[in-house]
């Protein structure tokens, strides 16, 4: 039977976790593959790491630490963040990432997402779309693309969007509210379902996840197939294996293995 | 003894590598693995994988443009009868043919053909990407003491087409997904995995254990 996902994700700035993760056991609560490990051991059934380095001449720290990933985990690892070039996927596959999350590159030349579909299939292809609600109260809701972390609006509406970039060969998508990501109060149910709904192909909520009922919700509820959550992984809030059994008691099917 | 992990520009090399040799390494079954695009390497090899992620067409060209790559893999796996694994595409490729975007001939080794998959349930998304279980077909010594079944262990499956083996013998396992699909794939000496056994954690590694110690 097919399992539901439960996806951690790390941030990575020049090699290093920003804002470490929490957990007893870390001799290195920085280092990403030390945090990748106790993920893996935790039951995470997946990995996303999202490169956030600034300066360019760093950008090569990223592969480093994938290559690491990829020597001590053996489990299915995304990497986000800067990837802009054929170039960069090949890259970041060669070290050993299984998918890659193209976002600002997708908005600002579509064709890119054909490209590499094309030439790395579309299983490898996530698009990362960040959405932000922007119709009022009594209005019909409507979303639209933001980038840079939700401060540049750019018009287009966010399904029509996921609808176009699966079209040009998009594997999945990662879809997070910013209107919820780092509050607490759950996934932008609405949304997630309205994505979900007019995509055939899987969608990983994302933004906002504060509880356990709020990862149920994204599945039963917002029709994802996954969850993504960071900080509440990080800071030891709840443990990986401790939501996969909560979903798993809510009635979902959730991977348990010992 | 050697274990030749072909390399024709297909996917993602370096974790098979790694999970090759964490299981050699586990299991006590110490050998080395050799990431390589040179027939003659493929020809001395005690062990042969053919991974390949990414689209049928793309990766038989891949294959092709290796000069002597599948002289090399007919001769040491089909005529020399030394074990062979595929892995995802690399399993795909030795149907009859694949029907993804186009008609490509494969290799030919198992009869039967690689379609799309089409689940009943029309909610359920493709790709067909995540973890399932793995209900047994055919007993294989690949799957030595690994637990099957709906309680068993997960195995990590990300595809969109999938291969329809023509005899039923064939057939080692299937995960279901809105109907069953072909997880592996064995005849004589050759062996494939739909799902990534490098990404599987401890059923991937046990399955890798299980391979190099395999001796049909």
């Amino acid at each position: 039977m097919f399992k539901v996902r439960v996806i951690p994700c790390l941030d990575v700035k020049d090699g290093r976790v920003v804002k470490g993760v929490n957990f007893v056991d870390l001799r290195d609560a920085g280092d990403p593959v030390e945090a990748a490990v106790a993920y893996d051991a935790a039951g995470a059934d997946e990995l996303c790491f999202l490169d956030i380095t600034a300066s360019h001449e760093n950008r090569d720290t990223i592969f480093d630490v994938v290559t690491r990933t990829a020597e001590a985990c053996f489990m299915p690892l995304t990497v986000g963040g800067g990837v802009r070039t054929v170039d960069d996927i090949r890259k970041l596959l060669t070290c050993g990432a299984d998918k890659v999350s193209i976002n600002t590159a997708a908005v600002t030349r579509r064709a890119f997402v054909k490209e590499a579909a094309e030439k790395f299939g579309d299983q490898c292809i996530v698009v990362a779309i960040d959405a932000k609600k922007v119709s009022k109260d009594d209005e019909a809701p409507r979303w639209e693309i933001f980038t840079h972390g939700g401060r540049n609006p750019t018009g287009l509406d966010a399904i029509a969007y996921a609808r176009e970039v699966v079209s040009l060969g998009a594997g999945e998508i990662l879809l997070t509210s910013m209107d919820r990501d780092g509050t607490k109060s759950g996934f932008d149910i609405a949304l997630t379902r309205a994505v979900a709904d007019a995509v055939p192909v899987p969608v990983i909520a994302s933004g906002g996840v504060g509880n356990l009922d709020h990862m149920v919700a994204g599945i039963r509820d917002g029709h994802a197939t996954a969850v993504l959550a960071a900080s509440i992984f990080h800071f030891g809030e709840y443990s990986v294996r401790q939501a996969k059994e909560f979903m798993a008691k809510a009635g979902l099917p959730m991977r348990l293995d010992p | 003894m050697s274990v030749a992990i072909v390399d024709y520009g297909s996917g993602n090399l370096h974790s098979a590598a790694k999970a090759f040799e964490r299981a050699a390494r586990e299991s006590g079954h110490d050998q080395p693995i050799l990431v390589t695009s040179k027939p003659d390497d493929v020809a001395k090899a005690d062990r042969v994988v053919l991974p390949g992620v990414g689209a049928y067409a793309d990766c038989k060209r891949g294959l092709e443009s290796v000069p002597g790559m599948i002289d090399a893999l007919e001769d040491t796996v089909r005529k020399k009868g030394r074990p062979f694994f595929g892995i995802c595409v690399g399993m795909q490729l030795m149907a009859d043919r694949g029907l993804e975007y186009q008609v490509t001939p494969g290799l030919g080794w198992i009869a039967g053909e690689v379609d799309k998959i089409t689940p009943s349930d029309q909610s359920l998304k493709i790709p067909h990407m995540g973890w399932n279980t793995l209900d047994l077909k055919t007993m294989h010594p690949l799957l030595d003491e690994i637990p099957l079944g709906p309680d068993g262990l997960h195995a990590y499956f990300v595809h969109s087409y999938a291969f329809k083996p023509a005899r039923k013998e064939d057939l080692v396992a299937q995960a279901d997904y809105g109907g069953p699909l072909t997880a592996i794939v064995g005849r004589d000496n050759i062996v494939g995995t739909q799902f990534h056994p490098e990404k599987s954690q401890k059923l991937g590694l046990r399955l890798i254990a299980n391979f190099l110690k395999w001796m049909p």
